[in-house]
């Protein structure tokens, strides 16, 4: 990716694009604001890498940073629901919802979590990163990502208790 | 099942579109999209710059713009900002405010296309009042390959460009049957043309306010017959006390 940016992202969106756009899910529960932020991250992120050097590239944590782009992405579509992408939008283009088996009772259970409880139990568990990257990712301190954590699957317990 | 692994099962494939919006999104790729023209169909592509090239709606044309821009095309909408005046542009025949994405030409062959966009619909102007407008009096032939390679034919109308002898010229798309076609459309009657030219007339002035004119412009258009005289060159019209029009600054 360094030396090919265009020949090279297409699969760095095939290979991460995945993760991104799950994680995004269910974080905000819509597959259309997790495909408009999937989409909008990229963009962002490859006229960022543009303007890198090749030592830059090499050297970065893409995985974290993709979630640092899309993180900031998803406040600002929180904050400005009316906001969409300039370029075509994907509604437009009939794209299906790809839903899992049992996706939307988790959405309702972790809608049940405040916004960083969400956001730190999708990152560490849904996605497998370690803390350092959530903590870089997410910018909360590291103790503040583990009790997020904590107390979100605690909630988590708590609903699925009720369900019973 | 312990709540950690449920969660870890909670992904799927990626949605269709997604890889096709960034392409589209970041310009790795071109859309394409279909429009009606005075010549019949025609496909424009188009990116984050603006609309990158124009051509004849035939099973070949995916090929051309691989070899001619080595980006893949993906069918798509035109950008919400600027997409829905694709089709007034290719109608008026000038690119108005849509943006264009000449990155494919030097900055000269760009400079020289960018003045046959402001050429209006219904005039002509030979190459070498380009190679004039664009500060290159001498280029004249560097001025017609330029035309030549305009990628987004139509929009920038490189059919209004016509040699001085009063033949209308080679076009890109499609051949010269299409470039006499589109002039027609335009009220432009390249018949007309090539009887000035038989007849070395390569300006035209009014008596009545002095002014003279490229032959197709609006405003000598809008004289009295009785007042129209005709000039071999702009030095001949200049002896007759004319003054160059501010519209078309005929010139050469």
């Amino acid at each position: 990716m360094a030396s090919d940016l265009d020949a090279a992202f297409p699969a760095v969106v095939e290979q991460m694009g995945t993760r991104l756009y799950w994680g995004l899910r269910r974080i905000s529960g819509d597959h259309q604001e997790a495909e408009d932020l999937t989409q909008e991250t990229f963009i962002r992120a490859y006229n960022a890498l543009e303007t890198y050097n090749a030592t830059r590239i090499r050297e970065m944590k893409l995985e974290s940073w993709l979630w640092t782009i899309a993180l900031n992405l998803g406040r600002n579509h929180l904050r400005d629901r009316s906001r969409r992408p300039t370029w075509v939008e994907l509604e437009d283009r009939g794209t299906e919802d790809p839903e899992i088996a049992d996706g939307r009772s988790w959405d309702r259970r972790l809608g049940c979590l405040n916004q960083h409880q969400r956001t730190a139990v999708v990152l560490r568990h849904v996605m497998g990163m370690g803390i350092p990257d959530i903590t870089e990712a997410t910018g909360r301190p590291a103790g503040t990502v583990k009790a997020d954590i904590h107390r979100g699957l605690a909630k988590l317990r708590e609903v699925m208790e009720d369900e019973t | 099942m312990s709540i950690e692994t449920e969660l870890s099962l909670l992904i799927g494939d990626l949605p269709d579109g997604i890889s096709e919006g960034v392409a589209l999104g970041t310009g790795i790729a071109d859309g394409f999209d279909l429009y009606e023209s005075a010549i019949g169909e025609v496909v424009v592509t188009f990116n984050p710059e603006g609309v990158s090239s124009l051509d004849i709606a035939d099973s070949e044309f995916e090929n051309r713009f691989r070899g001619r821009f080595d980006r893949p095309l993906i069918r798509a909408e035109a950008p919400h900002s600027w997409g829905k005046t694709i089709p007034s542009a290719i109608e008026r025949g000038q690119p108005g405010k849509l943006p264009i994405d000449l990155r494919s030409v030097t900055q000269f062959q760009a400079d020289v296309l960018e003045r046959t966009a402001t050429i209006p619909k219904g005039e002509v102007r030979p190459y070498a009042w380009l190679a004039n407008e664009v500060h290159r009096p001498k280029a004249v032939r560097a001025a017609g390959s330029a035309v030549a390679k305009n990628p987004i034919p139509l929009i920038i109308p490189c059919h209004r460009v016509v040699r001085a002898d009063g033949h209308i010229g080679n076009y890109s798309l499609g051949g010269p049957a299409n470039k006499v076609e589109l002039l027609e459309h335009e009220g432009t009657r390249p018949n007309w043309l090539e009887d000035l030219a038989a007849h070395h007339v390569r300006f035209q002035g009014d008596s009545s306010t002095g002014v003279v004119c490229h032959p197709t412009c609006h405003v000598i258009r809008k004289s009295k017959t009785a007042d129209v005289a005709s000039f071999r060159s702009l030095q001949e019209a200049e002896e007759g006390g004319f003054r160059a029009c501010e519209v078309c600054r005929p010139c050469c």
